[in-house]
Order: structure tokens, then C-alpha cells, then sequence
């Protein structure tokens, strides 16, 4: 990717549509991810995210609209975009009944490899993987996470320009979760652009550095993670106070300087401000100031925190609107 | 999901700590090869599926233990009544049978590709840009192997019932070519099944009725003349009925063109009707 302004970027699709009976799997979606990054699908199940992803490797067909990848079409020029990209489903795509190193050899060979060359990338792979030991194993005896690092491994045998990541970590242990995050940071550093679907918003948030919030098969949001929790507003305010019985007082007293209603938690020491998105810009300056003010009042402050919202609750409240915007 | 069932403890991979560098260095695209031959993809698939076989041997005794199951039953069942003794019996037999058991197995080359497609692994196979059958092409050569491995097990059988083609060894090695290319052609019929139902079960489910009246309706057990009419008619231009008719001269070293002729067109009409079907769907997917 030597002129990233100028090459194609490696997703744009325009409308893109999926019908199965009645439902509308995927309706009008606009996608466009530049080559070289991580990029996430954030949605949750049923969202559309498998569907997308299987019409943009080729797998479906699309009903309508249009899909480009590095600037070849999905349906037309599906041979060509066959040779540039590479997808781990969701179900684990390599042969539960084949050992690891026949299964990597089986798509070297598939790939062009003659057998010796396979043998050799079928190692290579295995080592950096850390499958070397497990290599004369069937796949089905694996743990999960060496499943789902073989099938990642299957996945980059072609040196694919564009990997697709159909939830990778779903169902791992947070050490698996681990190893395959790190994967897919060496992966994306060497220039493979990563499309990531994911129902973890933290794994979005760690990996992608643009994400499109995918609901009932459209785009509701797309931005940074950053610009994403911006969007709903700057972030929430946490308090914990030394004597519960200046929390009224002290609730007050942020109510008015915040703009934005405290709330009491359940703990009797607690208070809690979302600042919403028209307090945006000055939130740290007006907490600071509520802060000095609370002093001045002879209340003592335990623990202060402003934090920006976790993509949960974006996602949460993005998800909300859409619904209050079609009522069904 | 499917990888969240029971993941056992493993220490590889506990010690494992990915080198973002070293998987970064696997995506240098030095040596990126040629896409490969249709041939050579059909040999890599022929070749997966050798192997399912030395994983699982298993799966093998249906391809030897029915055939001798129901070589022994019918030779046994029928011997004295039709023919007067089982060893004059098997002479008329043998070759029908073989042609029965054949077909009856080709039955799980239609499984096989329908737990392939459960599994997700086609999807990976589909997004290769290579000749498209070639997984479906690929697997079918792994099963001929079965086939073959049956019909040796029929011919070693009757041959120990006293069976003995006057053909000779070519005769009977020729009659069992026309059965395996034939079986060849009618394993598409199932691998269109495999990809057009939901499960294993009901590809079976299926095969019932088209196996059971195809190869029984036939001249395999009995000589036609003694069948009603309608019966005859049928078995006349049921395509069993002329493989088991040119398998049988074959073996007895006296064949005729007309019945070969018969039995290939039929494979190439199952081949074009049957495949271009299957590799639609396989497409289509």
C-alpha cells in the first residue's frame, strides 16, 4: 500500500442488500475501510455482521447493491478478489479430522504450493502459531484457542491483503483472547488490512481504529472509538464522598455547575453525572471547578473520576434510538 | 458457539505468547505461488480425503462388511431355489451383486459432502480462487477408492463360493471398471442430495427409495422373462438393468457394444444432468 490516498480502499460498498424470506439480513449497507487498518463491525447477534462479511469474501450473493474490494467488484470480478482476501468464519473452517500440519499443507497445496514447499509454510506457520508440538494432532482434539490460532493461521497461508475476522474470540478464555489480539496486531503491522466482527465492544476498541455500529443490517454509527463516545456525550463523572450525609448538598451543588441532572447510586456515598453532549468540550474544566466549589462547601471528596463513557454504553444508546426512531 | 465446547487444558497452549513480528513475517509475499492445475487441486482434495480414511479406518467397514453381508445372504437366500445350488447361483449373481453393493455405498459420498458443508469448511474452499468442483471432484476420487476396495471384496468372495467368469482375470477386471466409472457418475446424484438437504439424515433418508426399486427392479436376482409386464417394461429401461447385463459379459469375456454404449451414455447424461446441478449449488451456497 505504497499510496494509500490514491489505492482503491480495501471495503466500499454502496446499499448493499440481503434478503432471506422475509427478513432483510443486511439493508443498504455503506461500508468503506481504508487499506491498512484494523476495522470493526460492532453489532450484536443477528445484526447482519456474518452476512456482510460472506457477501464481501465472495460466500453470498448479494441481492442488491454493490461491493468493492481494492476496487474489484464481489460478483464480477469474484476470482480476483478471491486472490486477495481470506476469512476465519465464525465455525471454525479447518478439518476437525485432520491433524494440524495436514491441514495447513492441504491449502498450501490448494494455494499453488508443490508438497515440499507446503511442508516448509505448513511449519513456518505452525511455529509462529506455537502449534509445532501440537502439529501431529487432530485439529478436534485442540483447545479453542489453538482452534481458532490454526484457523487464523489457515486464514494468512495465502498472504491475503484483506483478512475478515468473523468474531475471532468469541467463546475464548481471556488468555486465548489475548494471544489472538496480539495476532491480529501482527498481522495488521505488516499491511493486511483486518475486518473485524465483533459483539465485544472492548475488543473493538482495543483493535479497530475506525468502527461502523451495525443494527438490523445498517450502519447506525461509524467513527473512531474516540469520535464514537464522544458522540453521545463527553463522559461521566463518578464521586465518592467521605459522609453520605452531604450528598444532597453535594448534588445539588454538581446539578447546577455540571448542567447535567447527579445521580444518587445505590452505595449512600456515591454520586454519578453524565455529561451529556452539549457539556462536551468543558467537562474536565467544569468537574475541576465543581470540585474547588465542593471544597469550599466543607465537603470532603473520597474518590473523583471522569472517564469517557465504555462503548457499552454507546452502544446502548445508539441501539435505543434506533429503535425509538422505527417504531415497529 | 462452536469453539467455546470443553477446551482441555492444554500446555502448548499456555506458553504460548504470539510474536506480532514473526506472524507479521509469514505475509511476505516471496514465494506466492501459481494458482494450481484443476488436476492438481482435484489430487489435493483426492488426497484430504485419503487421509480422513487413514484417520478414521473405521469408515471403512461399511464398504467391506455389507457388501460380504449381502453377497453371503442372497447367494444363501436364493442358491437352491433359483438355480437348484448356490455355487451354479453365484455364477448368474456375482456381478449383479456387485453392481448392487457399489451403488448402495456411493450413497455416503452424498453424506460426506453434506457434513462438509455443516462443518463451515467449504467455506473455506470457496473462497480459494481455484476451479470450483475441484473439492467436489477431489472428494468423489477419494470414495472411488472405497468403491474399488468393494467390488475387490465381492469378486475375492464369489470366487471363494466357486465363482469363476470365463472371462478371466481381464474379463472380470474389465467388468469391474464399467461398475466403479458407473458408480462414478451415480455418486452425483447424492453429492447434489448432500448439498441440497439439511443434514446427513435426510440424504439418507432419500437414498431409500431411489436405491432400494433402481437396483432391485432389475435383472440382478432373477431372469425378467418370469416379472407382470408393467414390471418388465420398466426393468428394460431401468439403467441397472443394462450395467448389470454389461458387467456380466464383460466378466464372461463376451460383451456387446449396444449394452456398453447403453451404460456410458447413461454416465455422461448422470454426469452433465447431476453435476452441472451439484456444481450450481456448490456456487450457490
Amino acid at each position: 500500500m505504497a499510496h494509500p490516498s490514491t489505492a482503491p480502499p480495501a471495503v466500499e460498498t454502496s446499499g448493499l442488500v440481503k434478503v432471506f424470506g422475509k427478513t432483510r439480513a443486511v439493508d443498504g449497507l455503506d461500508l468503506r475501510v481504508p487499506a491498512g487498518t484494523v476495522y470493526g463491525l460492532l453489532g450484536p447477534n443477528g445484526a447482519g455482521k456474518t452476512t456482510a462479511v460472506r457477501m464481501l469474501a465472495t460466500l453470498t450473493r448479494p441481492d442488491g447493491g454493490e461491493a468493492q474490494i481494492f476496487g474489484h467488484d464481489v460478483v464480477r470480478d469474484a476470482d480476483q478478489v478471491r486472490s486477495r482476501v481470506s476469512l476465519t468464519g465464525q465455525y471454525a473452517s479447518v478439518d476437525d479430522d485432520l491433524t494440524g500440519t495436514e491441514n495447513l499443507v492441504l491449502l498450501a497445496r490448494l494455494l499453488g504450493y508443490r508438497t515440499p514447499a507446503a511442508r516448509e509454510r505448513a511449519a513456518e506457520l505452525l511455529d509462529a502459531f506455537g502449534l509445532t508440538e501440537a502439529r501431529s494432532r487432530l485439529v478436534k482434539k485442540y483447545s479453542g484457542g489453538m482452534r481458532r490460532r490454526i484457523d487464523i493461521a489457515a486464514s494468512i497461508l495465502n498472504t491475503p491483503d484483506l483478512l475478515f475476522l468473523d468474531e475471532p474470540t468469541t467463546g475464548l478464555d481471556p488468555r486465548s483472547r489475548n494471544q489472538v489480539w496480539d495476532i491480529v496486531r501482527g498481522v495488521v503491522q505488516h499491511g493486511t488490512t483486518v475486518l473485524l466482527t465483533t459483539q465485544y465492544l472492548d475488543e473493538a476498541d482495543r483493535l479497530a481504529s475506525r468502527i461502523a455500529v451495525i443494527d438490523t443490517g445498517k450502519v447506525i454509527a461509524e467513527g473512531t472509538p474516540a469520535e464514537l463516545k464522544s458522540s453521545i456525550g463527553a463522559g461521566t463523572v463518578h464521586l465518592r464522598l467521605r459522609d453520605p450525609h452531604q450528598r444532597a448538598e453535594a448534588g445539588a451543588l454538581l446539578t447546577s455547575i455540571m448542567g447535567a441532572e447527579a445521580q444518587s447510586d445505590s452505595d449512600p456515598h456515591a454520586l454519578t453525572v453524565r455529561v451529556g453532549a452539549a457539556g462536551n468540550d468543558a467537562a474536565a474544566d467544569k468537574a475541576s471547578r465543581a470540585l474547588a466549589d465542593l471544597a469550599r462547601a466543607g465537603i470532603t471528596v473520597d474518590n473523583f473520576s471522569l472517564g469517557q463513557p465504555s462503548l457499552d454504553e454507546v452502544f446502548l444508546a445508539l441501539t435505543d434510538k434506533t429503535k425509538e426512531a422505527s417504531p415497529a | 458457539m462452536s469453539t467455546a465446547t470443553t477446551p482441555p487444558e492444554d500446555d502448548t497452549a499456555a506458553d504460548y505468547t504470539p510474536v506480532p513480528d514473526r506472524v507479521g513475517a509469514l505475509l511476505n509475499r516471496r514465494d506466492a505461488p501459481n494458482r494450481p492445475s484443476a488436476l492438481a487441486a482435484s489430487l489435493a482434495f483426492c488426497w484430504r480425503a485419503l487421509l480422513k480414511i487413514k484417520h478414521v479406518p473405521e469408515q471403512m467397514i461399511d464398504v467391506t462388511v455389507f457388501p460380504i453381508i449381502i453377497t453371503l445372504m442372497f447367494t444363501f437366500l436364493f442358491g437352491g431355489a433359483l438355480a437348484g445350488s448356490t455355487r451354479e447361483y453365484v455364477q448368474f449373481l456375482l456381478p449383479g451383486i456387485m453392481v448392487i453393493s457399489v451403488l448402495m455405498i456411493t450413497m455416503y459420498t452424498g453424506m460426506g459432502i453434506n457434513t462438509d458443508v455443516e462443518k463451515g469448511i467449504f467455506d473455506r474452499f470457496r473462497t480459494l480462487p481455484i476451479w470450483r468442483p475441484a473439492a467436489l471432484v477431489g472428494a468423489l476420487l477419494g470414495d472411488v477408492l472405497r468403491y474399488v476396495l468393494a467390488a475387490t471384496v465381492i469378486v475375492l468372495l464369489g470366487l471363494v463360493l466357486g465363482y469363476r467368469p470365463s472371462g478371466g482375470a481381464t474379463g472380470m477386471i474389465a467388468a469391474m471398471v464399467l461398475v466403479i466409472v458407473f458408480a462414478f457418475a451415480f455418486s452425483w446424484i447424492w453429492i447434489m442430495f448432500g448439498l441440497l438437504l439439511r443434514s446427513e439424515k435426510s440424504v439418507m433418508a432419500v437414498s431409500m427409495p431411489v436405491l432400494f426399486p433402481l437396483t432391485f427392479l432389475s435383472n440382478v436376482f432373477v431372469d425378467p422373462s418370469t416379472m407382470p409386464g408393467w414390471l418388465q417394461a420398466f426393468v428394460k429401461v431401468n439403467p441397472i438393468t443394462h450395467l448389470v447385463t454389461a458387467t456380466r459379459q464383460l466378466a464372461a469375456g463376451t460383451w456387446d457394444t449396444g449394452e456398453l454404449a447403453w451404460v456410458l451414455v447413461s454416465c455422461a447424461v448422470l454426469i452433465v444432468v447431476f453435476g452441472t446441478i451439484s456444481i450450481r449449488l456448490y456456487n450457490r451456497k
